[in-house]
């Protein structure tokens, strides 16, 4: 109680400089450390020291069955120049990042831009929209899915409706992907929910400027509303791009844990895990997943040079 | 008046009696967008046979034979993985409330060495994708013989690794005025009381959110669930499921749905119960 109490006094009487003050600075220090300490614990073990084992092991041909040994860059080099399931997970994993995360904030966008100001019943709108990026990752949805699109399935009997004869969506390696992409638009609650917190930032008095001007909602819309929610559009861009680059609950269920049909929905991560916990090639599977860090750290960096030229930061914060 | 509707951005914007269309339009696109849960629920509710007749959402004959079906269709009933989800989960929640206030605390009100170094590691573990690190840690946990234990789903969140929840709090306690604390400590209270009778209790709204998506965060987790439990006897829900697919092959939708409809409801009752602060959480975080 005392020690506390004279601590205290020397935070008040700071400025003066009492020679308590470097005992209570101490103290702080050292308290701070033991706040942090589970944090630093996990870093060191859970994250720090895995990082730079994976490294390590991205050099050798560790298996968990068989100690390994040194080769070099010899997995980094077969990735690129022998292994066509890494180069078409690759391929696969970049289609679906470049078309749904743009599809994805497009919706988000556009409902924000509908439910935004003064709409009556906006909660419960937002809420509907809200729910499917809850549920998205679940196992119980990617169920649902491959039900949906499957030859027989919810899909295909609406369009049975119309005459129109069907094929199996997640069976076809040409749609298989474009359910996956489907489903990750559907989650575009979460980007919507962030779009709308952005578009309450901007001051209502803009648009009246602009309407006493004379000023059409198109135009209002390209010289207010679009240059100041650019920030959260890269925003939402960053987030999006890095988590869709590693979707794999999705690809697994739905294909059955393959990323069959003929490869068509082999996620990146999928892959990586399939060499690293079914074949057991961890150091392949370490590879791999330094070539993603690098991959995520590269696309966040073009994402922050490319902002520079279309993102723009008024002085409205 | 006048002004305040003009000022809503231009898309979908009302023409004179459009308001109404604007409603119709946008319920119709919630309900489109709905349609496949519903059509799920409805699906689970009925026989076998009539799912693929009927792609409407009532059902002409109501069972629950699916659910009981469902229920009793794997190793153990359905009760024994929502239990061991249970555990995982809220053992989760608790872990992550209690390691990341702790540090959130520290970054938030005291001072240290190298303090805006390790802040700014903090935020750069944030991004850090999680299968960089899932191999080594994958080999730590087997060497320690966790395999097949709650250990490596659990243990890490008591080490405060979802840093994202420690930058959620850190930015709450900042607009906490600091009078509070000094105060606090002028009537002679300590850093660990004043933690825990000042901050915590104000911090609500905060660890509210971070108990809700740690809930569902965890509750949907199937990667990393399905890399540590693998014996027939620790499965959880999600890995549970996906067991549905395996062993049924393609012909029993109807308990796999009601299954399904099962483990998604303990996140819809957390959606209904915690709006407010998902909302908030999203907006201001950027959570999923």
């Amino acid at each position: 109680m005392h020690e506390s109490m004279s601590d205290s006094l020397s935070v008040t009487a700071g400025h003066r400089r009492p020679p308590a003050v470097n005992a209570h600075k101490k103290r702080e220090a050292l308290t701070a450390y033991v706040f942090l300490a589970p944090w630093f614990l996990g870093l060191f073990v859970i994250t720090v020291g895995p990082i730079l084992a994976s490294l390590y092991l991205s050099f050798t041909d560790y298996s968990l069955l068989e100690e390994g040994s040194w080769v070099g860059a010899d997995n980094y080099v077969k990735m690129f120049t022998q292994d066509d399931r890494f180069l078409t997970s690759l391929k696969v994993t970049t289609i679906y990042v470049v078309v749904s995360v743009p599809l994805q904030l497009a919706f988000a966008l556009l409902l924000a831009l509908a439910l935004d100001r003064g709409l009556r019943g906006l909660s419960f709108y937002r809420s509907i929209y809200y729910l499917p990026s809850l549920l998205g990752g679940s196992v119980a949805i990617a169920i649902l899915w491959r039900k949906l699109f499957g030859v027989d399935g919810l899909f295909n009997a609406v369009l049975a409706v119309f005459g129109i004869e069907g094929p199996g969506w997640v069976s076809d390696p040409d749609t298989a992907l474009g359910t996956l992409i489907l489903l990750h638009v559907w989650t575009f609650g979460a980007p919507m929910v962030i779009f709308l917190a952005g578009l309450r930032q901007i001051p209502q008095s803009y648009y009246e400027a602009a309407s006493v001007d004379g000023a059409s909602r198109l135009r209002q819309f390209r010289s207010i509303t679009l240059p100041l929610l650019t920030p959260i559009i890269f925003f939402n861009l960053v987030l999006e791009v890095i988590k869709s680059f590693q979707s794999f609950t999705q690809s697994f269920i739905v294909s059955g844990g393959n990323g069959g049909p003929v490869d068509s929905t082999l996620f990146y991560t999928l892959y990586l895990y399939l060499k690293g916990f079914k074949s057991y090639e961890m150091g392949y599977a370490a590879a791999m997943a330094w070539v993603l860090l690098l991959i995520i750290a590269g696309l966040t960096g073009v994402n922050f040079l490319a902002s520079k030229y279309w993102v723009f930061y008024g002085d409205t914060k | 008046m006048a002004t305040r509707s003009n000022a809503v951005p231009f898309l979908f914007r009302p023409m004179r009696g459009g308001r109404l269309l604007k409603h119709l339009m946008l319920a119709g696109f919630g309900l489109l967008m709905l349609y496949p849960l519903l059509w799920m629920i409805s699906s689970s509710l009925k026989p076998e046979e009539l799912i693929f007749r009927e792609p409407g959402l009532l059902p002409s004959t109501l069972t629950l034979e699916n659910y009981s079906a469902g229920w009793n269709a794997l190793k153990h009933s359905f009760g024994y993985y929502l239990w061991n989800s249970a555990v995982i989960t809220g053992l989760s929640v608790l872990a992550n409330l209690v390691a990341c206030s702790l540090a959130a605390y520290a970054f938030a009100r005291l001072n240290f060495p190298l303090k805006k170094l390790w802040f700014a590691i903090m935020l750069g573990s944030i991004m850090l994708p999680h299968h960089v690190t899932v191999v080594p840690q994958y080999i730590l946990f087997s060497n320690l013989d966790w395999i097949n234990t709650i250990w490596p789903l659990v243990v890490p969140k008591f080490l405060a690794t979802d840093a994202f929840f420690i930058f959620l709090m850190v930015q709450f306690i900042r607009t906490l005025p600091r009078e509070l604390d000094e105060a606090a400590a002028i009537d002679g209270a300590g850093y660990w009381r004043v933690f825990l009778q000042v901050i915590l209790p104000l911090c609500t709204p905060a660890l509210a959110t971070t108990g809700i998506f740690t809930f569902i965060w965890t509750w949907n987790d199937f990667f990393s669930q399905n890399l540590y439990l693998t014996n027939s006897d620790n499965l959880t829900v999600a890995v549970a499921l996906r067991q549905f697919l395996d062993s049924s092959g393609e012909s029993s939708w109807g308990p796999m749905f009601a299954m399904s409809i099962v483990s998604l409801g303990p996140i819809f009752g957390f959606f209904l119960a915690g709006q407010k602060y998902l909302i908030r959480g999203v907006a201001t975080t950027g959570l999923k």
